[in-house]
């Protein structure tokens, strides 16, 4: 459900503050497109974190406007923001993972919210954490597991329910470059089936590991475009190059 | 069926609801562990005692009223023995020969003195050291009011003019009252426990929520709703209330029963119409079952409310 150019995300002269401190996020003004994927990079307090912060809908800017599937998210009720967040996926840069759930759990949990009978959840599940290398780790509690399997777990939960926009915080920044290229892989093969990708990092020997990836540059709050990103079509994905 | 179907098929469903066993594990401490379901248990534990008490001072009331209601005394103050037993014996023929008069009697001398000789000491045959009146005892077939007494009176002192005739309500009226006081009060110690327990409902709610910001924060951003969540509390909530109202009404029916028998050992003409009724029973079991709704609420809206300052 994206609106009528195709826009999967909007944002219009969006500004961001906290409270009555300097801008952190200034004059934002850019589109994602679905299918695509992005990378945000930019020194660390660039605000990276505030403008994915922004995406996942855990903020409200302080002005501009915000569309994400066609819908206005600012002046949406706040019902209704359940229904949109289900179609995000959300990796964390803490990871943030229930500590006392067990990894299986943690990874079921967005089925579980979005109200899927047991029997439903047991196989995507285990296939997921699988995939992710942690199969024998299922039954472990977050604080046993390393930073890195941690990570993992945060990653098979942001995408088992195959989210419509996948937006991750910094989400190799804790694994071995194996792992790193692994789950990079596994974000590329989420793309492929139609989800719209966004990755913060600071690792730009990331960005070599992606052919042709579509940069968007934080700079002390202000948004550049060095690859056409933001625009439409953009570069390299059908578009003018 | 893929799980992304899967979803989209719960989404069509409705609002969909958080696993009951897994919402319980979710929030560890959403459920009220520690001290609270006992603090639930002695407060219907006391809602119950006080209740009970309510109900059988209502009781006593009632039954005071009905016994009494028709009741009248009629005392010939007299000096003389000899015109104090003509008179009383002429209001007694008097009372028995009037329309609406159900019953009179003179009550015997022995049972006057009986009932003085804690003031006056014992006084022997024939001893009228301090003359006592003589007194009947009379019921009309409804209310003594103040008019039928009214109605009597020029009647009766025509037969014997040393006669005072009284409703024996009237006598009673300052007990009546003093018992519409504690009820009035064990009313509103019944109403401060309600409030107290919703008090420490809505502490520990808050305080669950504190303890489990991070974790409902996290379920937020997977798309949980707050009606989600307020459930995974409010049904935890209801399974401690229901174990300290069970717990609460034990011990209340055991107190009720070991005071029950303790007035009835008094053996007091009063007190005997104190008994709770079969209604009366029934309405102290709903006790647990009020305490439950009002933790489960409490909780619900606890939790609604603190969500809603979330985004």
């Amino acid at each position: 459900m994206n609106d009528a150019g195709g826009n999967i995300v909007q944002f219009d002269n969006v500004g961001l503050r906290y409270g009555t401190g300097k801008e952190i996020l200034s004059d934002m003004s850019f589109t994602l497109h679905p299918g695509r994927f992005y990378f945000l990079t930019g020194a660390s307090g660039a605000g990276k974190t505030s403008l994915l912060r922004l995406l996942y809908l855990a903020q409200r800017p302080s002005r501009g406007m915000i569309r994400m599937f066609g819908t206005d998210v600012i002046t949406m009720p706040r019902d209704d923001l359940p229904a949109f967040r289900r179609r995000l996926g959300v990796v964390f840069q803490d990871f943030r993972l229930v500590p006392h759930l067990s990894a299986f759990d943690n990874v079921a949990l967005p089925l579980r919210v979005a109200g899927l009978p047991e029997q439903e959840i047991a196989k995507p599940v285990s296939d997921m954490l699988d995939w992710v290398g942690l199969a024998d780790r299922a039954a472990a509690r977050p604080a046993t597991l390393s930073g890195g399997e941690q990570q993992r777990v945060a990653i098979a939960r942001a995408v088992i329910g195959r989210p419509d926009m996948l937006v991750a915080d910094e989400p190799t920044g804790n694994v071995d470059p194996e792992m790193a290229l692994k789950l990079l892989r596994l974000f590329e093969a989420l793309n492929r089936l139609g989800t719209t990708v966004v990755v913060a990092t600071h690792d730009l020997h990331l960005l070599q590991k992606v052919t042709d990836p579509l940069i968007m540059r934080l700079d002390r709050g202000r948004l550049s475009d060095p690859t056409g990103a933001l625009r439409y079509p953009p570069r390299g994905k059908g578009g003018p190059s | 069926m893929s799980a992304f179907a899967a979803i989209a098929a719960a989404a069509r469903r409705g609002l969909p609801v958080v696993n009951r066993m897994r919402g319980e594990q979710l929030l560890t401490q959403a459920r009220l562990a520690g001290p609270m379901p006992w603090v639930i248990a002695i407060m219907i534990a006391l809602t119950t005692i006080a209740a009970a008490g309510a109900l059988a001072l209502n009781n006593v009331a009632n039954a005071a009223r009905a016994e009494l209601a028709g009741g009248i005394t009629v005392q010939i103050v007299e000096a003389s023995p000899a015109e104090r037993d003509r008179q009383a014996r002429a209001a007694l023929r008097f009372l028995k020969a009037t329309p609406g008069v159900e019953n009179a009697a003179l009550v015997p001398k022995e049972q006057v003195d009986r009932l003085m000789e804690p003031w006056l000491g014992a006084q022997g045959e024939g001893d009228e050291a301090i003359p006592l009146p003589a007194l009947i005892d009379a019921s009309l077939d409804g209310q003594a009011t103040q008019d039928r007494l009214a109605q009597l009176r020029p009647d009766l002192l025509a037969v014997a003019p040393a006669a005072r005739i009284d409703a024996q309500a009237s006598w009673l009226r300052p007990v009546v009252s003093a018992i519409r006081s504690l009820q009035y009060l064990a009313l509103a110690l019944i109403l401060l426990l309600a409030a107290a327990s919703t008090a420490a409902v809505w502490l520990a709610a808050r305080t669950a929520l504190g303890v489990n910001r991070d974790t409902i924060e996290i379920v937020h951003h997977l798309g949980g709703t707050d009606a989600q969540i307020a459930r995974i509390f409010q049904r935890s909530v209801a399974r401690d209330a229901v174990l300290g109202g069970i717990a609460g009404l034990a011990a209340g029916l055991i107190a009720i029963v070991g005071l029950t028998r303790q007035f009835a050992a008094l053996d007091s003409g009063m007190l005997a119409g104190g008994g709770l009724t079969v209604m009366d029973w029934l309405l102290l079991v709903f006790i647990p079952l009020v305490g439950v709704i009002l933790a489960t609420l409490t909780a619900r809206f606890t939790v609604l409310s603190a969500l809603r300052r979330m985004l």
